[in-house]
């Protein structure tokens, strides 16, 4: 389970960074999505990986599943989502104000996109 | 528990939610509204920083969850001064604002107060993941406000402002999760105790998430690599908005303190003076860079973001000799440079609006209307920025110059601080006399050509107006009447940051406490 974890952390961050790189706001914004994904679970992870266990300490249960991350976990999410809507009208509005997608908001090679 | 110390959340959040339902009401109540709460917040925070001066370092245990496992607000006397601060920079903010520029867009204000309670919260938490909600708090209104009024610039630079703190907000969410699953808790005052007890064989990660927590703040605070968003950031928001920004640096610049000085400090085992090999080159780097900008800059507003980074290089430079003396000299520094960089924003804008063809670049125009008060208040904050007697800014630096000179680099931060200084008084003098001296004959309306059209009319300035920047200007003088005041209470300060047992012990009791005694050899 761990190596699956890491791994899915590590290719969604991977794609992700490849994806902020790019020129244009819509791959940025699904890039900036699949980073917060791969740091929530990620996150999550932080609090070891378990399967069936409870979050509360009992006497006879010694193993538990902390659930101090999976609280964090929520917060992230809800802030990144916040975030991640929050850009996306951002980009909306540099489309419509600046006439391109690019994310420097100038058309590269003279071409300009979208309306004129 | 004393409860005002929660008032500096408290106040902005409730007034931002009622300026959120109340945004149809008349611009005058909003606005008085807004006034009166920064006013009050300015009141509280000076109450606490005096309590701070006088009593203990003072713990707000949120929902009565007892530390490590609550939430705590933490009053120490450097969160009480940079509350202070910013409360006071936010006041006079606002005062300028409601001359129109809250009118560019519906939420001003109600943005304006949430600003100020991720400011706040930003100093006052004790907690690293409650650092990163107040982080967020304080970014998503800083959108907000950053874009209000939009336009072309203002978009293009806040697009790349919204995507790099969203990548950073990300990796301070990586490095939270590396020291929690190391450590085991996400209290700072905690945090420092464990990471002494923490295993030999994590301390690679451990250094590795601090370092991921630096290079955050880095961003934040506008460090070397990445602080290319601040000049068109600041240059291109409205005068206001950037004056209240001044302070937003410095909270990256506080947390560094804070997290680098209790966590990562002299007692801090696995990863004891993680920051000391990074911080001078980055800061001496960052230094240079905005020097190189202040010089480059062919506009008012540009050269003071600039000048802000110079500020924040000058600063964590400072304080990168990591040694109690040159850090209380920092201190001193830190609001001199943080009210004076704002009061230059304003400054800027009030040229601008009277510069009918050039605004704010430094090309020459017609005269401005009231060439004696903008000109004065001009070389005062140029004076004051630039470090030249008798202001502030001179002894600020003299001042950090004497206590640098028997650390490690004290000849590599003479030259940059005085080199720096030297660019940023080229650029301010030539930026004034072009705009002061070098003007073009002033056109008169000519009646033929100009009938029925309405000449554009600039605004004269009431004292109403000017008073911000003439406040904040006014600042540094007082600073230099009480300088000795100041450098003693700066002293204290740096004297808890660089000793953390006082906190540690405020947060968790005495027993917890007793393990960094016992490291540090005591008292």
């Amino acid at each position: 389970m761990e190596i699956l974890v890491a791994a899915s952390v590590g290719a969604m961050v991977a794609c992700g960074v490849y994806l902020i790189l790019r020129a244009r706001t819509f791959p940025v914004v699904i890039g900036l999505t699949l980073i917060s994904f791969g740091v929530n679970i990620f996150l999550f992870a932080t609090g070891r990986l378990h399967t069936n266990l409870p979050a509360i300490i009992t006497p006879e249960q010694t193993l538990y599943a902390d659930p101090l991350p999976q609280a964090l976990v929520l917060t992230a999410i809800v802030i990144g989502f916040a975030m991640i809507a929050f850009v996306v009208v951002l980009a909306l509005r540099a489309n419509g104000d600046l006439h391109t997608d690019h994310v420097d908001g100038q058309p590269d090679d003279g071409r300009q996109k979208g309306g004129s | 528990m004393n409860h005002l110390v929660a008032a500096p959340l408290l106040l902005p959040l409730l007034i931002g939610a009622w300026l959120v339902l109340g945004v149809d009401r008349p611009m005058a109540q909003l606005r008085a509204l807004s006034l009166a709460g920064c006013l009050a917040l300015t009141l509280i925070t000076g109450v606490l920083l005096f309590q701070s001066i006088t009593g203990p370092v003072q713990v707000y245990v949120l929902g009565n969850w007892s530390p490590p496992f609550g939430i705590v607000l933490v009053l120490d006397r450097l969160s009480a001064m940079m509350v202070f601060m910013t409360a006071l920079l936010g006041f006079f903010s606002l005062v300028y604002a409601v001359h129109g520029t809250d009118l560019a867009g519906k939420n001003f204000h109600a943005l304006f107060q949430f600003q100020l309670l991720g400011i706040n919260g930003a100093f006052l938490t004790g907690d690293i993941f409650n650092l990163f909600v107040f982080f967020e708090i304080m970014l998503l209104a800083s959108y907000g406000l950053m874009l209000h009024g939009g336009g072309g610039p203002r978009i293009r630079a806040g697009m790349h402002y919204a995507l790099l703190n969203l990548v950073g907000s990300s990796i301070f969410l990586v490095g939270v999760g590396i020291l929690y699953s190391l450590l085991g808790t996400l209290n700072m005052a905690d945090l420092s105790v464990r990471i002494i007890q923490a295993p030999e064989d994590s301390a690679a990660l451990i250094r590795a998430g601090g370092l991921v927590l630096f290079a955050v703040f880095a961003l934040k605070a506008a460090l070397l690599p990445v602080y290319f968003w601040l000049p068109a950031a600041y240059g291109s928001t409205s005068a206001p908005v950037a004056a209240l920004f001044a302070v937003m640096t410095k909270v990256g610049v506080y947390v560094i303190f804070r997290v680098f000085f209790l966590i990562f400090g002299d007692h801090g085992g696995a990863g004891a003076n993680l920051l000391a090999p990074w911080l001078l080159p980055a800061a001496l780097f960052t230094l240079a860079a905005g020097a190189a900008g202040v010089l480059s800059a062919r506009d008012l507003r540009r050269i003071t973001a600039c000048l802000v980074i110079v500020s924040v290089g000058t600063l964590l430079a400072v304080a990168g000799t990591f040694e109690q003396d040159t850090i209380a000299a920092a201190i001193v520094y830190l609001p001199h440079t943080t009210f004076m960089t704002g009061g230059m924003f304003l400054v800027a804008d009030m040229i601008a609006q009277q510069r009918p063809d050039a605004g704010g670049k430094l090309v020459p125009d017609q005269p401005v209307q009231q060439q004696t008060l903008l000109g004065l208040l001009f070389m005062g904050t140029a004076v004051a920025i630039a470090g030249l007697p008798p202001l502030s800014g001179f002894f600020a630096k003299m001042m950090m110059l004497m206590h640098v000179q028997d650390s490690a680099g004290s000849v590599w931060i003479w030259t940059f601080i005085l080199f720096s200084g030297f660019f940023g008084l080229i650029a301010l003098g030539r930026a004034g006399s072009i705009i002061f001296w070098k003007t073009l004959p002033v056109k008169h309306a000519d009646p033929i050509k100009d009938a029925g059209t309405q000449p554009d009319r600039l605004p004269v300035f009431g004292p109403v107006y000017v008073l911000p920047a003439a406040a904040l200007l006014v600042i540094s003088p007082l600073l230099v009447i009480f300088g000795q005041p100041m450098a003693q209470f700066a002293d204290t300060v740096a004297a808890q940051l660089v000793e953390p047992v006082l906190y540690i012990e405020a947060v968790l009791g005495h027993e917890r406490a007793a393990l960094l005694f016992a490291q540090t050899g005591g008292l």
